[in-house]
């Protein structure tokens, strides 16, 4: 079933969703990220797990064209991130980590901001938007203002925003930070159901070891710039011993605990958006 | 679930007609940014309250001083298209903290990651600043109006005056998004904002002709874009005003002006995130 929605629904125009080369940004002598080889297969969801300063943020910006690379090259659904940074655009979605929807519009003007600005032909808008927001659970709250949804709504509707064009893979920076369990796993299910059903390749950054650990089907373990650890999230842990779980993996590759570390930045962001879910 | 729409779609790129597209892309941002305005004008009624201010009590004081050569006109005559200008810059120039704002939530993010032109998104801003100093406009007229001052009612008069006013607004708002592209913190962006207003009034001639300024104020007066707005409006909006350089070279200078401030906004933008 998974198999022939990702043959039927994909081209074979790039083998692989996410292909890098040696890709590398420099902060003056901070090497942000360190000639960075990783390739993420169609279909796939592949996380990229770390911690803050791992280089995990940088990348996400490099591959979505937000910033050029200091070195090295990046492919994304086959279009590469320097030379043809329009066409990656148009073939990506973006979650950015805070909630991002504009609270004072409605959830359907957000989604026909977006609607518009990824050239959807007008007769299509309506009836796309129609089928996100059903997708995403959100018809009933289309013309409320977005202000007043709570954080794993806004989060829906962002993903909705982000589908809108069809994209070949989505980019989703931490989807599930700061949301309660229900919301988070609401989320999950619907980030599976894209893959199911449509083949959709999905790149997400997370902190959290379960989101990792039950989302994601291949992980990539960022240490200083460079992929410490690759592997589905089973043969990490194998790897290290039968009672192994993710937090020992990301201990033995990065030294030290995921909880540990954050910096102002990071925890000033967090607080945002908890304190637009409040 | 339910439908193929959401299905990837790599299907064949189509090179867009620049233009057309932004076109489109201006008018989504211009759009939702109006949509914002009118579900909350708070705003636009709590910026009236200064330029009544000037008018009702600094103009009414100094139409008494007579030390001002303002022609066959009253001081208070001269001064109405200045507040009027004044009040373009003070709400234009304070635009960037909203860009700022949607820097921090993420939503500049997202409009950066979509295929939208770069000077679209600067476009957009500029079109519904403009819309904003429209309103501002409005709002002077009954005030003028009210306080008995000859106005210029014929509507290719009053046409000009709107058409000035929106793009003396877009060109201060996107001044604004410039500084803002620098600055990235609200803070800053607040003390350069209050550092920059005060000097562009002053040093223009918007309460008292440039003739009447010492050489190197001239100078600085004659780099000044409000200048041109004031220039533009006094010959348009008052019946008796005299316009220095004719509204046709203000308004060419204003766009000239508009055009480098947009394409080097455009190259900035981007670089918000960084």
């Amino acid at each position: 079933m998974m198999a022939a929605a990702k043959t039927d629904s994909l081209i074979e125009r790039a083998e692989f969703a996410i292909e890098t080369d040696a890709l590398t940004k420099a902060f003056g002598d901070l090497l942000a990220v360190d000639h960075l080889n990783c390739r993420v297969p169609y279909g796939q969801i592949f996380g990229l797990l770390g911690p803050n300063g791992a280089g995990k943020s940088t990348t996400i910006k490099m591959l979505t064209t937000l910033l050029d690379p200091t070195s090295g090259s990046a492919k994304v659904a086959g279009f590469d991130i320097v030379a043809a940074p329009a066409r990656v655009r148009s073939s990506i979605g973006y979650v950015p980590q805070m909630l991002s929807a504009d609270g004072a519009l409605t959830g359907e003007e957000n989604l026909m901001l977006s609607a518009k600005l990824y050239a959807i032909p007008r007769a299509e808008r309506q009836p796309r938007i129609a089928d996100a927001l059903e997708f995403m659970g959100l018809t009933e709250f289309g013309r409320r203002l977005v202000k007043t949804y709570s954080g794993g709504m806004i989060r829906r509707l962002e993903l909705a925003q982000a589908m809108l064009h069809r994209p070949m893979v989505l980019f989703l920076d931490e989807p599930t930070i700061g949301l309660d369990p229900v919301a988070r796993h609401t989320v999950w299910d619907r980030l599976r159901e894209l893959r199911q059903n449509y083949g959709i390749t999905i790149l997400i950054t997370t902190h959290d070891m379960d989101e990792a650990d039950e989302l994601c089907d291949e992980l990539a373990l960022m240490h200083r710039g460079q992929i410490a650890a690759l592997g589905q999230p089973a043969e990490l842990k194998a790897g290290l011993g039968p009672a192994a779980t993710l937090d020992d993996v990301f201990a033995r590759f990065s030294g030290g605990s995921i909880q540990e570390g954050g910096s102002y930045r990071d925890i000033r962001q967090t607080r945002t958006t908890a304190s637009r879910l409040g | 679930m339910t439908s193929a729409r959401l299905a990837p779609q790599p299907a064949a790129w189509v090179e867009p007609n620049a233009v057309a597209q932004v076109w489109r892309e201006t008018f989504a941002i211009a759009n939702v940014e109006l949509r914002k305005l009118f579900r909350d004008p708070t705003e636009l009624f709590t910026r009236a309250i200064q330029p009544v201010l000037w008018l009702v009590v600094f103009g009414q004081v100094f139409s008494r001083v007579r030390g001002i050569p303002t022609g066959n006109i009253s001081y208070l005559a001269f001064m109405t298209p200045g507040i009027l200008a004044q009040s373009v810059l003070f709400a234009a120039i304070f635009y960037g903290i909203a860009v700022i704002w949607e820097r921090d939530l993420g939503i500049v993010h997202k409009l950066l990651v979509s295929p939208a032109k770069r000077i679209s998104l600067v476009l957009g801003k500029a079109v519904s600043a403009g819309f904003r100093g429209v309103v501002q406009a409005v709002i002077i007229y009954l005030i003028a109006a009210a306080l008995g001052i000859a106005i210029r009612w014929q509507p290719v008069h009053i046409f000009a005056v709107l058409a000035g006013v929106a793009l003396g607004s877009a060109i201060f708002s996107t001044f604004s998004l410039i500084i803002a592209c620098i600055v990235k913190s609200r803070e800053r962006f607040m003390g350069i904002g209050q550092v920059l207003t005060m000097p562009l009034f002053f040093a223009s001639n918007a309460i008292y002709p440039i003739a009447i300024m010492p050489g190197w104020l001239k100078v600085v007066a004659l780099v000044n874009p409000l200048t041109y707005l004031v220039d533009a409006l006094r010959g348009q909006m008052i019946v008796g005003g005299e316009s220095v350089h004719g509204f046709a070279s203000d308004f060419g200078i204003m766009i000239l002006i508009f055009i480098v401030l947009s394409a080097v906004a455009a190259r900035l933008y981007p670089t918000l995130l960084r």
